[in-house]
């Protein structure tokens, strides 16, 4: 029998039925719950097969090993470190080392890679030229090869310690590092400490109000020399009033080496070096895509208004090019982070050496030491991911 | 549509699961592979690297060749993965490799908690120094802040601090990963002397410019009993590894040599025969040689070879006397003496079970 078409259509129990099998928003909670609950399971089986087949082989696993004397020394560390301390300490070790040259490397590289891009895109044809040829040169050799350049080409031809390049202040070049004297300070240091703190917070201070009145009133402030008498000079008169509580330890040639002084080792500034000049070619190219998406009229109307073109570049162009710059600057500085696991070609103790090396050999737990340094790296890469997108939020230009 | 993806799934997992329960001796998968896959150093003189030629060369080398020997009676069914300090026992564990040889130390950390087992002492060696003998440095005690190179994650780097802590000396460490990089840096200047077991400083000293500047200090400050290793597990292998170097041992000091062993072996037969039909008759060569060559006993069965699997390994490499010699000994450029790897009858502590 047909169905009577005058009569409304009313939902009864069969349909409704139907339509929770065929709703969208169920069936997608579902099968996500499936998927997830399957992702998990998949993780689980891995993680359960993993340890049961290093059982069978009788291979030790577990965490157990950081807890260990490690035996063995490490060239460079930051902080305390013998060959009494556990495989725990030896990580800490190897993370900061790495994290020591990613910072530096990449203040270094950001540095010289912002020049490189406005130098390339200078009036000057010399200029643009030598950029043009740098950077060429050094974003298309294998970075491995500059580290390994650098460390043997260069630093193997620095002389032996007992003729080694007296340098200005009682420093000394060789092929064993760059010796500095060491500065010991007094117990009256902390007061200079505590004077820059307070410069520091000062200049902050000082700036916002400056800038507050710049505003309002239209005066400026000199905020150049003002913020090198707070941060300078003001240490300074306090350094000189507590006695000048500074001594120097002169680095002094004994035997085989040099007792005493700072040492800079070569393998630290090979990885350094090399890092940062190859991570700040491709800085420069991204710089220099930046500013030239900035579009040419903002150019013109700057030096309309009679903006020299330093001023224009810092005032008008580079904070438009930094919505431009910003993301792959994040990548490149990751990218400067994972190149430094190349360390352990030229013998700087940094985390891959140390722990996903010695560490590995010695304990012959590959698993969790391979495990624990992608977790490691994968921390300091989402650490230094999450701080650039906050960055790059807090300099956004917000557009009419 | 559904019921064909049930089917396939449930198929595949049919076959993981019994891939994964398939558990094949060692020995079968060598001989189904047709040869033994070796662990070697990846360059180490005298032994494990690569001739001008591209051949393999070595003492350890030598060692994978007398397995190959005892399984196969021929000498070229081995192949070789070059393996560096850092990777040497994962390969071995993950099964990449059949045995490692590669001059590897026993230590109680590795034969216990590595899933590993050390088949034998092919070579009892000790750490010492190499220094410039411009630096006018007679004792290793003098080496009191010098800078060090060494290779990382061997046991030569926790001898070191050890040797130094208990000294009370304070050194400079300068590590690399490959032996390669330690000499490299060493020969620059870098480092003031080089640390690793006396037989690869030895070695290591005939590839530098000037052989003749270096010296290796007297001072020898650890055990390292060098030796070949395989995995847990698999006693039958473990048994071939480490009878085929007791077989070299014990022919060197029954004086069977790879020229005679063909006519000690017909002497032996001879001695079976002649013996059997006539009381009176005097044996040629000794029972031990008897037993050693297959001719008395069935010893190979026990280990799922031949009988002949010593007679084999003597035939293609000799004994562990001429094969130390070719290598690293008198024969060698490297001549290293025998020492304490000479036979115990000789003053040295090389010492195999009876094959009885």
């Amino acid at each position: 029998m047909a169905v009577d078409e005058s009569l409304p259509r009313t939902v009864s129990a069969a349909p409704a039925r139907a339509s929770l099998l065929y709703d969208p928003t169920i069936r997608a909670i579902v099968f996500q719950v499936l998927l997830a609950g399957g992702l998990i399971a998949f993780v689980v089986w891995i993680a359960v097969n993993t340890v049961t087949n290093l059982r069978r082989a009788n291979i030790a696993s577990g965490f157990d090993f950081l807890w260990n004397r490690s035996g063995f020394d490490i060239a460079q560390s930051l902080i305390s470190y013998s060959s009494e301390s556990t495989y725990g300490r030896a990580l800490i070790v190897g993370l900061l080392n790495t994290l020591l040259i990613a910072i530096l490397g990449v203040i270094l590289a950001s540095i010289i890679g912002f020049l490189l891009g406005i130098a390339r895109l200078s009036g000057n044809w010399l200029l643009s030229r030598l950029a043009a040829v740098y950077i060429e040169t050094l974003r298309n050799i294998p970075v491995l090869l500059q580290l390994l350049f650098w460390y043997k080409a260069v630093l193997s031809v620095l002389p032996s310690p007992r003729q080694g390049l007296q340098l200005p202040f009682g420093a000394n070049l060789s092929n064993r590092g760059l010796l500095l004297p060491r500065a010991i300070g007094g117990p009256e240091l902390v007061d200079t400490g505590i004077a820059f703190l307070f410069g520091i917070l000062a200049v902050v201070v000082v700036g916002q109000w400056a800038r507050r009145r710049r505003r309002a009133t239209g005066q400026p402030f000199p905020m150049l020399w003002t913020s090198l008498a707070l941060l300078i000079g003001f240490p300074v008169l306090v350094f000189l009033a507590t006695g000048a509580p500074l001594a120097f330890e002169f680095p002094q040639l004994k035997g085989f080496n040099f007792i005493g002084g700072w040492n800079i080792k070569p393998e630290f500034m090979a990885l350094l070096l090399g890092l940062s000049l190859y991570t700040a070619t491709y800085i420069a190219e991204i710089v220099r895509a930046g500013i030239l998406a900035v579009a040419h009229g903002q150019t013109e109307a700057a030096r309309a208004l009679g903006l020299r073109p330093g001023a224009t570049l810092r005032l008008v162009v580079i904070p438009q090019a930094m919505r431009v710059i910003i993301p792959p600057l994040t990548s490149q500085y990751l990218n400067l982070t994972k190149n430094s696991s190349l360390a352990v070609a030229i013998g700087y103790p940094d985390l891959v050496a140390v722990f996903a090396g010695t560490v590995l050999n010695q304990t012959g737990q590959a698993v969790e030491v391979i495990f624990l340094t992608m977790v490691v790296y994968l921390a300091i890469s989402l650490a230094t991911s999450l701080f650039m997108n906050w960055f790059n939020r807090r300099v956004a230009l917000v557009e009419r | 549509m559904k019921s064909k993806f049930l089917t396939i799934a449930a198929a595949a997992a049919a076959l993981c699961y019994a891939a994964g329960t398939a558990s094949a001796t060692t020995l079968d998968d060598v001989k189904k592979k047709g040869f033994v896959q070796c662990g070697v150093n990846t360059g180490l003189l005298g032994f494990g690297s690569t001739n001008d030629a591209g051949d393999w060369t070595g003492f350890d080398v030598d060692y994978c060749r007398a397995v190959a020997s005892a399984i196969f009676g021929d000498k070229t069914k081995v192949k070789f993965t070059a393996l560096t300090a850092k990777e040497r026992f994962t390969a071995l564990q993950s099964g990449e490799v059949d045995m490692l040889a590669r001059n590897s130390t026993w230590t109680m950390s590795r034969d216990t908690s590595l899933g590993l087992k050390f088949a034998g002492v092919n070579y009892y060696d000790g750490q010492g120094f190499m220094v410039k003998k411009s630096q006018g440095v007679n004792s290793a005690l003098e080496l009191s802040n010098a800078s060090v190179c060494v290779q990382t994650g061997t046991t030569t780097e926790l001898n070191l601090a050890d040797y130094f802590g208990v000294h009370k000396m304070a050194y400079n460490l300068v590590a690399f990963e490959k032996e390669e990089e330690v000499e490299a840096a060493y020969s620059s200047g870098r480092c003031d002397a080089l640390t690793t077991d006396a037989s690869g400083l030895y070695s290591i000293r005939l590839t530098l410019q000037n052989p003749d500047d270096h010296i290796v200090l007297p001072e020898i400050i650890s055990k390292e009993p060098l030796g070949p290793v395989v995995r847990q597990g698999d006693d039958q292998w473990f048994n071939i590894v480490k009878w085929t170097h007791f077989a070299l041992l014990d022919a060197e000091e029954a004086g069977v040599t790879k020229a005679n062993v063909d006519e000690k072996r017909k002497q032996a037969q001879d001695d079976k025969t002649k013996g059997a039909a006539d009381a009176n008759y005097k044996p040629q060569v000794s029972p031990d040689i008897a037993r050693l060559l297959g001719v008395d006993g069935t010893f190979g069965e026990g280990i799922g070879l031949s009988n002949d699997w010593a007679y084999n390994v003597l035939k293609q490499m000799g004994n562990y006397g001429e094969v130390f010699d070719r290598n690293i000994g008198a024969g060698s450029k490297l001549q290293i003496a025998r020492g304490l790897n000479a036979l115990w009858t000789k003053g040295g502590i090389q010492y195999a079970p009876p094959i009885r």
